[in-house]
């Protein structure tokens, strides 16, 4: 069977071994529900505690202000609907962007349709919020303010310090989804002014299942499901303890050495964009040149569907993703590109290579190897229309 | 997702490219997903000789053109004027619901290409 080569990181990414050895005894031995009294549930609970204050120390926060959920979709959900609906009476406005992933902008949606005002601000040509659209557009009805830290698609990260900083000169709380950030890049919640974040397990090698909300003391926040006290009522259900527990040791091997994986990632990163910049022509960057996690790369090839390179990228064994429509299951292609001022065409061959734990220069001399020979072939047959 | 045919169509697509001085050229695009197919033929005593394509779009929008092209050479118009979506997507053993707009595509093409087939050749018959 031929090698494979995975570059879908931010899709999903596979479990480390010693996060899956951290967790196994709480599938098993060690499977007591963390709020029953008796040793079972004290020991689930403990565990549950400990992890907690790991994750913590991730963002910078209290551990009492680390709520545990079941993805970053509903940490999202929760952050939205459940602050808006617990806002100072006269602020019924949520300011969020075009660029969201699809968690922020069905809510919102969602929001609109419940009676709230909701502004979406767009981007420019490398996906960054101008700041100065967002000090225009805030005011005194303001509630909330979202605004992702790392784009699922092209990688670029906004300035949220910056947006934390307007939105509570405004008055408005300022929540981020750090989804795709989160251990892969710093963040501190104090220094950056941030209120609520969202993170994910299975973007940073944990299990999926398990989501984080960090929310800071004192914001309030209505349940959106109901049920059980846990999590201080705001996400009842039964404690996922092992994914917790796996949570907390992704966390722990994600500080280790930040800076350096992140320093590597960006150089394997690089490559491909550089030698494919240098093979094929006709391509275009997305996001390349502004700030952006290490390991994301979007391109743009003119004149060839993206669904096609796919397909073709998988038949050498590369597992990659795209934004284009067809193969999301949306009519429309990628609504980050599109905000970006993609054409549309344009917009639907693109192509995300994302990387991570596991990548190694051999599956990036691969792609290499592979794409300039697609793109040329794909090129024929459409005769670049 | 996608049959064998299919996948062989669409890494080994036949009768890509132009026709030269073609008698009939089609030409379709997909408002669903944007894809682009044109579709050139040569036409000789009331039969289509030869059939080229060139399609952007994924990879049923390039196997089902590439079906087609093979379907209809050899065939008479009134033949190749038949052929419809279920035919191309059948001879390909199939093609996902979502899909199914692609084999469209193709049918759609081939019946442009056989009407501006008719229209040039009514001018000159005139």
């Amino acid at each position: 069977m031929k090698k494979q080569y995975y570059f879908d990181h931010n899709a999903t990414t596979p479990v480390r071994p010693e996060v899956a050895e951290a967790m196994l005894p709480y599938l098993t031995d060690l499977f007591g529900n963390a709020s029953s009294v008796h040793s079972f549930g004290r020991e689930a609970r403990h565990a549950m505690e400990q992890s907690r204050e790991t994750v913590a120390r991730l963002i910078g926060s209290d551990p009492d202000e680390i709520y545990f959920t079941g993805c970053g979709t509903e940490s999202d959900n929760i952050a939205l609907a459940g602050y808006m609906a617990s806002a100072p009476r006269g602020r019924n406005r949520l300011i969020t962007t075009k660029v969201e992933h699809s968690a922020i902008i069905k809510t919102g949606a969602k929001l609109e349709r419940d009676g709230y005002q909701v502004t979406y601000l767009g981007v420019d040509h490398h996906c960054r919020i101008d700041m100065d659209n967002l000090s225009d557009e805030i005011d005194g009805k303001t509630a909330l303010v979202s605004i992702m830290h790392g784009n699922n698609e092209t990688g670029v990260l906004q300035e949220i310090e910056e947006a934390a900083h307007i939105a509570h000169e405004a008055g408005a709380v300022f929540h981020t989804d750090a989804v795709q950030s989160a251990g892969k890049v710093p963040i501190d919640v104090n220094e950056m002014g941030i209120d609520m974040l969202s993170m994910s397990g299975h973007k940073l090698n944990a299990p999926k299942g398990i989501g984080v909300l960090y929310i800071k003391k004192g914001i309030p926040i209505t349940p959106l499901t109901y049920g059980g006290s846990h999590e201080n009522g705001i996400r009842p259900g039964t404690e996922n303890v092992a994914g917790i527990v796996a949570m907390a040791r992704a966390v722990e091997l994600a500080m280790e050495g930040m800076d350096d994986k992140a320093s590597k990632l960006s150089t394997l990163r690089d490559r491909p964009e550089k030698g494919i910049e240098d093979a094929v022509t006709n391509v275009l960057f997305n996001g390349r040149g502004v700030p952006r996690l290490p390991g994301t790369s979007n391109m743009s090839f003119p004149g060839v569907d993206g669904e096609a390179l796919l397909f073709s990228i998988d038949i050498e064994g590369i597992a990659a993703s795209t934004g284009s429509a067809c193969t999301t299951g949306d009519v429309e292609p990628s609504h980050v590109l599109i905000a970006m001022g993609r054409e549309p065409k344009t917009a639907q061959g693109s192509l995300r290579f994302s990387m991570g734990w596991g990548t190694t220069g051999e599956g990036v001399d691969y792609i290499l190897e592979c794409l300039p020979v697609i793109v040329k072939r794909l090129r024929n047959i459409s005769g670049e229309m | 997702m996608y049959t064998d045919k299919v996948m062989d169509h669409f890494e080994n697509p036949r009768n890509v490219g132009e026709i030269e001085n073609p008698d009939g050229i089609g030409k379709q695009g997909n408002p669903v997903c944007g894809d682009v197919m044109e579709l050139g033929i040569k036409v000789k005593d009331n039969i289509i000789e030869d059939a080229r394509f060139r399609t952007f779009g994924c990879c049923a929008a390039i196997a089902t053109s590439s079906m087609v092209t093979e379907m209809v050479k050899g065939k008479t118009l009134e033949e190749a004027e038949e052929i419809s979506k279920q035919a191309v997507a059948e001879a390909l053993d199939g093609l996902p619901p979502a899909k199914m707009h692609c084999s469209n595509l193709a049918a759609d093409a081939l019946h442009d290409a056989i009407r501006d087939y008719k229209e040039k050749h009514a001018k000159v018959s005139k």
